[in-house]
């Protein structure tokens, strides 16, 4: 197989592996036994004992150290004399800029989050570097090819964004499950344990009276030497009872939907809960790494089992309790982290508690857990597949085989006989607005919205900037950066706050902006034009922005229902390049089950490295992360 | 099968998977014995994967003895003499197997499959042949189809840039989830001798032209008393001597074969790392699904090829008669 220009290309061969995750561990380890013999490796993650099922290269006494440095040491176990340099780090830092991509022949991605990949593969355009780009969720994966110039960028064919959900249908008319998860992890837990000083939904109603929102910002407040189990009937009466009534009072709401009914502690649990089950003392502690957890107490062993509206009120008081009792420290800071079992406790509780309410189907802590933290599920097998394909497409790089290089999709189940179906990588997209520079057009109301928002929603959720420079003419209306001094950033945070006519240079309709990230060395241009209203449930921003979807490429049509044509030519594998021509493939289905499947959901194990999300206090919107 | 639950570190340690196949799965899996034999690159990954995945045993079966050319694309041997030297290969690989799920009991089995009975096989729930002889493998099928339990048989073989699986499950009952419901399934695998004895000429002109190939190099092993991979590009004039033998028993065109795709796969010796990931990683999910009961299995024939890139599954039986 390996010809004498092909080990030549590998062993010359400066590699950039950015995570060193599910994917990162199989293909560190394929590439060291390929003879690859200097690969860099950046993964700002450490271990935990949920990567140990698929992350080889991990074992339990790793728990807690870099995942980078200790891949690196596995594999020079059985690869001694090659070169690997970790870096325990985030790969948005500005040490990693164009220079530093430069150095490297190719890059290749095991990242699981939307927001990492687009950074790299604006810098890898920026560098000129080929990037190799990956994905895997249970059995399904992908591998796709990124040449500047000759194929499309990442981000030609637009990503699904992570999931939101308007404000209303969170506070006030669920119909899913995730809508009660998103209620009892962002509004409720928020408001019990997390910062004080953060804006909560919680209480928003249809008809606001002043009198009796404050009632409802009492209720929260616990004194002292108030009772703790007291308390928590009280928040939970509170939510679950007299909250529903007061949204039931208002006709319009219920008139096509299914009225909730109002649930009171009194009807479902007994009247002290400390003489049934015993002081708070009797709760487990396990592992002596102190988990402290409710269910062991109340004899449900089985997390992947339904309980009841009692069972499920239970643990709503008794986890309640046990935030108070043992870890009371920490109200007021907590923010909610699956792998913090009573949370996960007391959040799928609340969800079902309110899911019962609206008469949707509870579900087990096994499942609330997978939503409320957004868990991957994910397996061995498919990311050694994918870390292979990845090999195979490097090499190619390599050797600039351009006319070999493919996409290559891993099915679950076969289509028209292929388990991996590679097809042709597609021109780049000439109205991408990173690789191709084309405006983008935001319709926005510019004298409601503030510079904030645009900065937020546009520039830094959508646009994926992280470091953004806004100007408007030659108007500077901000910008970031360390050797800023106090006045201009005095100054730019008083622009963030104006709206969007009143600022210095007035944006208005017709207005030009240009974005930038000089880091990403990304600059946008961005048409604006003045609209005064927007639809609550469909345009829940208040802002929409055009131009960064025209790929005419299918999206969202999974390639085991698909009966379109195979896009792969299926002739020998001995004849040459049919299709040699790169030409967008218009009448075809691209099996985009990927696109759905691997992008949608944050991940669990890059996800530290994750940029603060404005989304989660922002008035206006809710999003799952 | 199902009756016991998982313990709590179970839980924790396969909870990604769990959220892929289930916990009646991962049961089934936790039970479940397999034997491996003939540990190159793709069945060490094979080895990884199913270790991971958390199965109830694995026995390796390799005596010979481990070499600097063991340890290509095998990353199961540390490249330490002192370590290695006077070992099997099958031995070095199950201390390192050991070491990535303590919770798998990992062990070595000595001596040639071909001289075991009935009785050994039937510890199994599943059976892997890695890189066997032709007469190896229609043995050991055999007898996995005399035994009244139904034992998974898996031959896998990688040259050069390609793969071949084959599978046979017997008589297959199992569930798959369709858009709405669960329902049950069944199918029905020829036998290793039955595959490989199907006439060309009736299968579909677009059949993977590795099957005929592999068809060719094992004749081409047997008749000369090669084993796998002992071959070189002198062999070609033979190897091709075999397929026109092979073309016209047949009856089908010697373009059936193309004849570079033979030469590939007699002078690529040495297993590409890639490829023994992707092809490892292939199989080892065929035999998790083949343990769970649930989805649907490969039938019966998986190729791979690095130069096109394709994963394909062909159904070889002789079906294509009636």
């Amino acid at each position: 197989m390996a010809t004498q220009q092909q080990q030549s290309a590998i062993k010359g061969a400066k590699v950039l592996m950015v995570g060193a995750g599910g994917i990162g561990c199989e293909l560190l380890k394929t590439l060291a036994l390929s003879g690859f013999e200097d690969i860099h490796i950046i993964d700002m993650d450490t271990i935990e004992v949920s990567n140990l099922n698929r992350q080889f290269l991990f074992r339990r006494s790793h728990v807690g150290q870099s995942k980078a440095k200790v891949a690196r040491d596995a594999v020079l176990r059985f690869r001694p004399h090659i070169n690997i340099r970790s870096y325990h780090a985030n790969v948005k830092n500005p040490e990693f800029d164009v220079d530093f991509f430069k150095q490297f022949d190719v890059v290749l991605n095991g990242l699981d989050n939307l927001d990492a990949r687009r950074h790299v593969n604006r810098l890898c355009l920026a560098a000129d570097v080929p990037l190799v780009e990956s994905g895997t969720t249970g059995f399904l994966g992908q591998v796709t090819v990124h040449i500047k110039g000759k194929t499309e960028c990442y981000e030609c064919q637009t990503k699904p964004a992570p999931k939101t959900y308007p404000v209303c249908t969170i506070t006030s008319t669920p119909t899913k499950f995730v809508h009660c998860i998103v209620w009892a992890k962002d509004l409720l837990f928020a408001k019990l344990f997390g910062d004080k000083n953060q804006d909560n939904d919680l209480n928003v109603r249809s008809n606001n009276s002043a009198s009796s929102s404050k009632e409802s910002e009492d209720v929260f407040e616990r004194s002292e030497d108030e009772d703790i189990e007291q308390y928590g009937r009280k928040i939970y009466d509170h939510v679950f009872g007299s909250n529903i009534e007061a949204a039931l009072s208002n006709e319009e709401t219920w008139k096509n939907r299914r009225r909730p009914r109002p649930i009171y502690s009194k009807d479902v649990l007994p009247e002290s809960l400390t003489q049934q089950n015993g002081s708070t003392q009797n709760c487990s502690v396990t592992d002596g790494d102190s988990v402290v957890s409710v269910m062991p107490s109340l004899g449900l062993k089985n997390p992947q089992e339904l309980w009841g509206l009692t069972q499920n009120s239970l643990v709503f008081i008794e986890a309640l309790k046990l935030f108070f009792a043992k870890r009371k420290k920490e109200i007021g800071h907590l923010t909610f982290d699956k792998d913090d079992q009573l949370a996960v406790e007391f959040v799928t509780a609340a969800a079902n508690i309110r899911a019962e309410s609206f008469g949707i189907p509870l579900h087990s802590l096994f499942e609330a857990k997978g939503i409320a933290g957004n868990i991957v599920h994910a397996v061995a097998t498919t990311n050694a597949i994918i870390a292979g394909l990845i090999v195979i497409e490097a090499i190619k790089v390599l050797k600039k085989d351009v006319d070999k290089f493919r996409m290559t999709y891993c099915l679950e189940h076969p289509s028209k006989k292929l388990l991996l179906m590679p097809i042709e990588p597609y021109e780049p997209n000439p109205a991408c607005y990173v690789c191709s520079k084309t405006p983008l057009v935001l319709e926005i109301n510019t004298r409601k919205s503030k510079l904030r928002d645009l900065v937020d929603r546009i520039v830094k959720a959508k646009l994926g900037m992280n470091l953004p420079l806004i100007m408007h003419g030659n108007s500077l209306l901000y910008e970031v950066g360390d050797d800023l001094d106090d006045i201009m950033v005095a100054n730019y945070n008083a622009n963030l706050e104006k709206y969007l006519s009143e600022l210095p240079s007035p944006i208005l309709n017709g207005s030009s902006l240009t974005v930038e990230d000089l880091q990403q060395e990304l600059s946008c241009k961005i048409n604006v034009k003045h609209r005064e209203e927007f639809d609550e449930e469909k345009e829940p921003e208040g802002m929409v922005l055009s131009g960064w979807t025209q790929s005419p490429a299918t999206n969202g049509e999974s390639a085991a229902t698909s009966n379109n044509e195979n896009p792969v030519d299926v002739t020998d594998s001995s004849s040459g390049s049919e299709t040699a021509s790169k030409k967008r493939k218009l009448s075809e289905t691209e099996p985009s089950n990927h696109n759905k499947e691997t992008e949608n959901v944050e991940s669990e194990d890059d996800d530290i490295m994750e940029v603060e999300n404005p989304m989660m206090v922002s008035k206006k919107k809710i999003r799952v992360e | 099968m199902d009756g016991e639950e998982l313990t709590e570190q179970e839980t924790a340690l396969y909870d990604r998977q769990i959220r892929v196949w289930g916990a009646n799965a991962q049961r089934r899996l936790t039970k479940a014995h397999i034997l491996v034999s003939g540990i190159k690159g793709t069945v060490a990954e094979f080895c990884k994967n199913i270790v991971l995945a958390g199965v109830g045993s694995v026995t390796l079966m390799d005596d010979r003895l481990a070499n600097m050319e063991a340890l290509n694309a095998n990353f199961l041997i540390p490249p330490d003499e002192n370590v290695y030297s006077g070992k099997t290969v099958a031995e070095i690989c199950s201390d390192s197997l050991k070491d990535f799920n303590p919770m798998v009991r990992v062990s070595v089995e000595k001596g040639d499959l071909s001289m075991l009975g009935t009785d050994f096989f039937e510890q199994f729930d599943v059976v892997v042949i890695g890189y066997g002889s032709r007469a190896t493998k229609k043995y050991v099928n055999e007898k996995c189809r005399k035994l009244k339990k139904r034992v998974a048989f898996y031959t896998v073989d990688c040259r050069d840039s390609c793969g071949e699986i084959f599978v046979d499950l017997q008589d297959y009952k199992y569930t798959k989830k369709t858009l709405e419901e669960m329902v049950e399934c069944e199918l029905n695998f020829p036998s290793f001798q039955e595959a490989i004895s199907v006439p060309w000429k009736p299968i579909p002109r677009r059949t993977a032209k590795l099957y005929f190939a592999m068809r060719v190099i094992e004749v081409f092993e047997e008749s000369e008393g090669r084993k796998h991979g002992e071959c070189s590009l002198l062999d070609l004039a033979r190897v091709l001597e075999i397929k026109k033998q092979l073309c016209e028993a047949n009856s089908v065109s010697e373009s059936h074969i193309p004849d570079i795709l033979l030469e590939r796969l007699i002078t690529g010796t040495t297993e590409f790392p890639p490829v023994c990931a992707i092809v490892g990683g292939i199989l080892a999910q065929e035999v998790i699904k083949a343990v769970s009961g649930k989805g649907d299995p490969l039938k019966n024939f998986f190729y791979y090829d690095g130069e096109d890139g394709k994963g394909v599954m062909e159904d070889i039986s002789d079906s294509f008669t009636s």
